[in-house]
């Protein structure tokens, strides 16, 4: 009974296209799952079922016991659940500290929110420290790089104390150097978080990867750890067929 | 029962006149996203036309004035889009309130040209006649906005669907990127949209000399409802529009029928507010997986 | 720290200015008009905080505007009357006093209905609107739907409201003359006291945490709701707070004015305080106030020259602000000032991104 998330039967379809036909999938606590596969497997799809982003025409999301069908958005963030978005979205008119202290502040009581923030909270402290962005706390986040967003966006991931962690393409259009420190952040996350991360890259997927579950046109095909998922020759065909020399 | 019946007429009409109205709307709101509070004003600007036709055309002003009234509000309405609206896009709150400045502008213009009260324009002697409808009185001139507004709801229809530049339109709307890069030539595209739409509010100006006196203001009284029937029928959709317009229409008729006039307005905003909750997007809606 | 030392001074001389040179320099009846112009004042803070702070373009704030104003006359009116049935009443042939009416000759339940009625629509109307996620242009047009719709209402029940003319003719406005000036005088300060206070509150709750998520709430609803908060409710208190501003507006307009009807309220007035608040800067609210005073001072003396000419003016005047400084006044200023402190000590630009290490 250690399943975090469960995923039963799981479809959807929109406007006559079946984006998802019947994934199950189970990520365990503690675990690092990458979801990969080529464009239009439903990977983002399924993380959007998952955050409550997109409703599912039948199929059933547990989390941690609890039936996420139906909750809207905030709901199932409280519940525990974070992600990060594949084009990042953090507020630029606000600081950065501001932007994680909003990301940490949730479970607040209405009224401690009318106060004004004095200082960094710990758990601001503590992530704007893991994301390494401490020389930039107190600017706006409209002057942050590409790069730089997408650790706000892991911070203000952290800050919000989830128990399951869902990265969208964390890396996409990142410079090489970039990618390694973000891999070293992914690492670093990993080691007392539950992550699932969905991503193309598959040079990033091999440094970082230990579980991987591919999906292709809607459906799991399969699934296990780098190595044998690599050797498969499905997988070769759909999706690493293109990288097969690299591959070998 | 009868006079239940009584009512229908009355309804249709008054949906005719906000649909007409509401036809511009759909194609700079709803396939622009802009909000031109000086919709109105072009309205107004129709109704003039047709009051000026008066010196040579008499009795039969108002049928010529229904193309030239589209040519100058549909002129009107492309000058305020070179002029002011095409630096405004994805601004939408500040195009209201820009647009509300010309709108005060346009009225304070017809006022000074036209004099503050209001003049009438003679309809055509052969739309003076009534006609007995279910049980009821219906005028000749409503049963002719009626056809009039029919007529351009099955123009715009066949011209979204049938013509390459309608379809063009609709791919600007859909997909304004995706259809830049396919060649099609947005700011043209943008420029011919508010064209059209503003030219049918030149249409349905006319057609309001034909129930009412005109005035500077004539505009205010039809907009905010017009407004209502685009977003009850969700954006961009011609069916929407007609099927809202339609129901408002019912339910203005019926909402002063059996309450009183000033509280059919309040009936009309609380029922939609509730139709909100069911339909937050309105009657159809174009679905697609973007966030936002 | 000292910034914050500046706006303080900043405040407390123009609190000065309005409570000590304002009431010694003017005549009886502009100190009158400028109470007028605080009112909407206190209206316009309330629109700096739900649009500017909030993106929620509301064109209705004359509802509650209104519904403060009627609150406050109605018991003013019963008041008049002293047991018998208000003037207008008797003139529109009705002879019993409606139920709606009977709780308004309670000074104690006016007072409170002035802020607690508008609190109560305004989040009534923002719970289910804003559950539904319809936002900015649809949201504009349903206030604006409401405004034209409550004004109709008004002047359709003229035995219940007084119709057009409104209530107006009060005598007795809490134990003084109205006309007098003393009344005005005191009724100045007042309104002066309380746009005072309400603007520390509303600076407050901007600077807060609440504050922080609004402007969060404004430029990413939907972001927002993935950091665990519901849009919803933000939005839902920010409006209600500031439909509760313009009750407060509308009560302290009738002691002010000496009348409340339907064309005060109307959705061109509910515009024209949109407009004014972001020609004085609609992203503080220190710019909302100024617009909002700065606009009625305008159009009464430029109409009292030339009543035809305001409308151009305020059309051009607003086609010209939204054009050139969508910032408002405020937002002209901080440029200048940027470009003069730059020009002064040529400051090293900031850090760009890429040169910061990460």
């Amino acid at each position: 009974m250690s399943a975090l998330l469960e995923i039963r039967g799981l479809e959807v379809v929109f406007d006559g296209f079946r984006a998802l036909g019947g994934v199950d999938l189970t990520v365990e606590q503690g675990e690092l799952r990458f979801l990969i596969g080529p464009n239009g497997a439903g990977k983002t799809t399924l993380i959007d079922v998952v955050t409550g982003l997109t409703r599912p025409a039948s199929g059933t999301v547990r989390f941690a016991g609890t039936e996420l069908g139906g909750l809207r958005e905030h709901k199932i963030v409280r519940l525990g659940i974070g992600r990060t978005f594949q084009t990042s979205v953090v507020f630029e008119e606000l600081t950065v500290v501001e932007n994680l202290d909003l990301a940490a502040g949730f479970r607040r009581p209405l009224p401690t929110l009318l106060r004004q923030r004095r200082g960094v909270s710990d758990t601001v402290a503590a992530a704007l420290d893991t994301i390494g962005l401490g020389d930039l706390a107190d600017r706006p986040a409209g002057v942050l790089s590409h790069g730089q967003r997408q650790w706000l966006e892991i911070g203000m991931l952290i800050a919000q104390k989830p128990r399951l962690l869902l990265l969208d393409e964390p890396v996409a259009g990142m410079s090489r150097d970039e990618r390694d420190r973000t891999g070293e952040l992914l690492t670093e996350i990993a080691r007392d978080h539950t992550v699932v991360v969905v991503e193309h890259d598959m040079e990033f997927l091999r440094r970082y990867a230990s579980q991987v579950t591919v999906l292709h046109e809607g459906k799991v095909l399969v699934e296990g750890d780098v190595a044998t998922v690599q050797a498969d020759p499905r997988v070769q065909e759909v999706y690493l067929g293109r990288t097969k020399k690299e591959a070998a | 029962m009868e006079s239940l019946l009584n009512q229908l007429p009355v309804g249709l009409s008054i949906g005719a006149v906000l649909l007409l109205i509401a036809l511009g709307l759909t194609f700079t709101f709803g396939q622009m996203g802009v909000i031109n509070m000086a919709h109105g004003e072009f309205i107004m600007a129709g109704a003039y036309t047709a009051y000026m036709l008066q010196d040579w055309f008499h009795g039969q002003a108002v049928i010529v004035a229904l193309p030239v009234a589209f040519v100058v509000a549909g002129t009107l309405g492309w000058i305020l889009e070179r002029a002011a609206i095409r630096h405004f896009y994805g601004r939408p709150l500040d195009t209201l309130l820009l647009t509300w400045g010309v709108s005060l502008v346009l009225q304070q213009a017809a006022r000074d040209l036209f004099g503050a009260p209001n003049v009438q324009v003679t309809a055509p002697s052969w739309l003076s006649g009534r006609v007995e409808l279910l049980g009821g009185n219906l005028p000749y001139a409503r049963l002719f906005i009626m056809g009039l507004a029919t007529a351009c709801v099955v123009g715009i229809w066949a011209y979204m669907n049938r013509s390459r530049q309608g379809r063009r339109m609709r791919a600007v709307m859909q997909n304004r990127e995706l259809a830049a890069v396919s060649g099609v030539a947005t700011g043209r595209v943008d420029q011919l949209t508010f064209f059209i739409g503003s030219g049918l509010a030149g249409v349905a100006g006319v057609a309001l000399t034909l129930i009412g006196p005109v005035g500077p203001s004539l505009g205010t009284y039809y907009i905010v409802d017009a407004f209502l029937v685009v977003v009850a029928g969700g954006l961009g959709q011609l069916r929407g529009a007609v099927i809202a317009a339609l129901a408002l229409g019912m339910l203005n008729s019926y909402g002063e029928f059996w309450t009183d006039a000033s509280l059919a307005k309040v009936i009309v905003f609380v029922v939609i507010v509730g139709f909100l909750q069911v339909r937050p997007q309105g009657l159809f809606v174009l679905r697609s997986r973007a966030l936002t | 720290m000292s910034a914050r030392l500046r706006g303080y001074a900043l405040f407390a001389g123009v609190a000065a200015l309005f409570l000590v040179v304002a009431p010694l320099a003017l005549p009886a009846f502009r100190l009158d008009e400028l109470a007028k112009y605080l009112c909407f004042a206190i209206a316009a803070l309330g629109i700096g905080l739900a649009w500017g702070q909030g993106g929620m373009l509301t064109l209705g704030q004359g509802v509650f505007f209104g519904l403060g104003g009627y609150a406050m006359g109605m018991y003013l009116k019963l008041h008049d009357a002293g047991g018998d049935l208000p003037d207008f009443m008797v003139w529109s042939g009705v002879d019993k006093l409606p139920a709606l009416w009977k709780p308004f000759g309670n000074p104690v339940f006016a007072l409170a209905a002035v802020v607690v009625v508008p609190v109560v629509i305004a989040t009534l109307l923002g719970v289910l609107v804003f559950r539904q996620r319809v936002r900015g242009a649809y949201f504009a047009i349903l206030t604006q739907a409401l405004a034209a719709a409550f004004v109709i209402l008004l002047v359709g029940q003229q035995g219940l409201t007084g119709g057009t003319n409104g209530l107006t003719n009060f005598y007795d406005f809490f134990g003084q003359d109205p006309e007098a000036d003393s009344t005005q005088r005191t009724t100045y300060f007042v309104t002066a006291i309380v746009l005072g206070v309400l603007y520390l509150l509303a600076r407050q709750l901007v600077k807060s945490r609440f504050g922080r998520l609004l402007v969060a709430v404004r430029d990413g609803e939907d972001r927002v709701r993935f950091l665990g908060y519901n849009p919803a409710t933000v939005k839902t208190i920010t409006f209600a707070i500031s439909a509760g501003m313009a009750g407060i507006a509308g009560a302290l307009f009738v002691p002010v004015v000496g009348i409340i009807s339907p064309s005060l309220l109307d959705v061109v007035p509910s515009l024209e305080l949109v407009v004014a608040v972001a020609i004085g800067g609609r992203y503080t609210l220190a710019g909302a106030v100024l617009g909002a005073v700065a606009m009625n001072y305008a159009k009464t003396s430029f109409s009292e020259q030339w009543a035809d000419g305001w409308l151009y003016l305020e059309g051009a005047l607003f086609i010209g602000v939204m054009t050139l400084a969508p910032r408002g006044a405020v937002g002209v200023y901080e440029q200048v000032r940027d470009a003069i402190a730059r020009r002064r000590k040529p400051v090293p630009a900031p850090p760009t991104a890429s040169e910061v290490p990460a």
